[in-house]
């Protein structure tokens, strides 16, 4: 095995104007996106996705190792589906609220196909019955966005956190 | 630590009870007290007696330490070792803790070096653990120093004995523990060696949470059958497991401390519940269907008549077959009320990419946000939350009764029954 951390930096391909553009377009993706699952929407959630998408939640450590593994692991819009119904109609788990907040919001590149690449940091916070607001985790997105139909789409989105020891465990995305 | 994250969060003084007035109920089989769960000085006894006893616990997998000077932090109990392999092929386990004040030297989860250096004096270790170095050894200008008779010998780091099976490395603190064949017995090993057949693993990646939950209840969630159709109903509608299915609660017959959940699942993808059944299961849902549904795909690999075993290797060991995604899990307990879970996912080097990518979609049901794995850690977090705040004092065990160990019967608790059985007799109760 190869110990050597890959790292997570991305170098920035854009000029400071053109980024400043994609990045007000970015944020606001990421602010609708969060909105929908502060509030619970989990059967909304695909719909930010292209159907051949990628969305994977992974360590940093898993990340930094190349590793392939994911906490979530879809490949496609069906898989994202899946999970949501599962989340919303058949999983047991105590109530509680997510609250995500997004920021350093950076747009590295713009491919000839109209796709972007960004990333952001979030720090998720969860608050069960009777807890304090915890940090439940903190990490960054790793995004491809697409163009359909002049609305901006996750073609992929990596989520990369830091917090080594998950408390407990993850019942909705991120 | 976490724990709970509740903000009305005190045990209830009785439950965290001493040695003294930790007495099992007479009707042994059939009930288990709540302060097993809830006890310091019965978490201690734990670590003394069983952690520390005359156990192979699992420390990790030759795979993460496939080249001379590969390292890899890890826990025997809650105490912190180092996994290593040296210029001799061998792989040594000790305690990370310097010989001299103490400091846990080994501060990386990975990694490959020539020795270990306490980052504190710079005394150094080579990778079986000996004292190689100590800077300043015969003073300076002839003041100060180690004494005449110090030997470097003396003052190597803590090992622990080391055994390995098919790629999985396990570590002992008695050097009078049976070899690891004859520990596991003949019943265990067939399902473990289905899994760790041998083949090079490839390491796909790691999971790592912390359950508030005494470490024990991992171990009976995996011997309890019972709940895999009434928790699980993912499992249910999906046909992995279903109350009729082929299955079994295979358990360890010479202690009954190490156990197998094995089912098969049928041939059809979307599992057919009778109308009877349906009637037992609350959490049943009717007409679901995956728009996915290359994640229910079932390759054979094995001529193991199971589709899925899930084994609990005694100690700290979690082996898991769910289908086609592979992988263990090392329990770390972190006193009664918590244990940090440390999970390695796999497959063999010789996987074609689609069967990597097969695993790792397959991977979605188990992990802490899997969609069984998620549920287990909610339930036992309420099981913790309950034995301890509560003025009940008792665990109902009552199905299946009277039987221990192996059984047909997914309504049945003869397995965690067995476990308990063996438990009392290390623990003394």
């Amino acid at each position: 095995m190869n110990f050597t951390p890959t790292s997570t930096f991305r170098k920035s391909n854009l000029d400071t104007a053109r980024a400043s553009v994609l990045r007000q377009e970015i944020e606001t993706f990421n602010s609708e996106y969060c909105a929908v699952l502060d509030a619970g929407m989990i059967e909304s959630w695909p719909e930010f996705f292209v159907d051949d998408c990628v969305y994977r939640i992974t360590s940093r450590e898993n990340a930094e190792l190349n590793m392939p593994v994911g906490l979530v692991y879809c490949v496609s819009k069906g898989m994202l589906q899946d999970r949501a119904v599962a989340i919303a109609r058949t999983q047991m788990f105590a109530p509680r609220y997510m609250l995500h907040l997004v920021t350093n919001t950076r747009v590295t590149d713009e491919l000839a196909d109209g796709s972007i690449e960004a990333q952001a940091n979030f720090l998720l916070m969860q608050t069960l019955v009777e807890g304090p607001t915890t940090i439940h985790m903190a990490g960054m997105f790793q995004d491809r966005f697409v163009r359909q139909d002049g609305k901006l789409l996750i073609k992929e989105r990596q989520v990369i956190y830091d917090t080594t020891i998950i408390a407990n465990d993850l019942v909705h995305p991120i | 630590m976490y724990n709970s994250h509740a903000v009305i969060n005190r045990t209830l003084g009785h439950k965290d009870a001493e040695l003294s007035a930790c007495e099992w109920p007479e009707d042994a089989l059939h009930v288990i007290p709540d302060w097993v769960y809830t006890s310091n000085a019965v978490y201690d006894m734990e670590l003394d007696k069983i952690f520390k006893g005359k156990t192979w616990n699992f420390v990790g997998l030759e795979a993460e330490v496939a080249n001379v000077g590969d390292y890899k932090r890890s826990y025997v109990g809650s105490t912190p070792v180092v996994m290593a392999r040296a210029e001799d092929g061998s792989i040594s386990v000790f305690e990370n803790r310097c010989a001299h004040r103490g400091a846990e030297f080994c501060r990386h989860g990975q990694g490959n070096t020539t020795e270990f250096v306490c980052p504190y004096h710079q005394w150094s270790y080579d990778l079986k653990g000996n004292l190689q170095g100590i800077p300043f050894k015969r003073g300076v200008n002839k003041a100060g120093g180690m004494p005449k008779d110090f030997r470097n010998q003396d003052h190597g780091l803590f090992k622990l004995q080391v055994t390995t099976r098919h790629g999985a490395v396990f570590a002992s603190y008695s050097s009078e523990v049976e070899p690891i064949e004859e520990y596991l017995t003949p019943e265990i090993l067939k399902d473990f060696d289905m899994v760790f057949t041998g083949k090079p693993l490839k390491i796909l990646g790691y999971y790592k949470n912390e359950l508030p939950c005494n470490w024990k209840m991992y171990h009976e969630n995996l011997k309890d059958p019972y709940h895999a159709t009434l928790l699980h109903s993912f499992l249910v509608v999906f046909g992995l497991l279903v109350a009729g299915n082929e299955s079994a609660m295979i358990a360890d017959p010479v202690h009954g401390r190490h156990g197998t959940m094995a089912s098969a699942k049928k041939e059809d993808k979307y599992a057919e519940v009778s109308e009877e059944n349906k009637k037992e299961m609350r959490s049943y849902h009717e007409g679901m269907r995956l728009q996915d549904e290359r994640f229910l795909e079932y390759i054979k690999e094995t001529d193991s008549r199971w589709s899925v075993t899930m084994q609990t290797i005694w100690p700290n060991l979690i082996v898991q077959r769910e289908m086609n995604t592979l992988g263990v899990r090392q329990i770390v307990p972190n006193g009664p009320d918590s244990m940090l879970m440390m999970w390695t996912m796999f497959g063999y080097e010789d996987d074609t990419e689609e069967m990597t990518q097969h695993r790792l979609r397959q991977g979605n049901l188990m992990g802490p946000a899997g969609f069984l794995g998620l549920e287990d850690n909610e339930a036992m977090k309420f099981v913790q939350e309950g034995v301890r705040r509560t003025s009940i004092e008792n665990n109902v065990l009552k199905l299946d009764s009277n039987k221990i160990g192996t059984t047909d019967s997914l309504i049945s608790e003869a397995a965690i029954r067995a476990m308990y059985q063996y438990y009392r007799g290390v623990m003394g109760f």
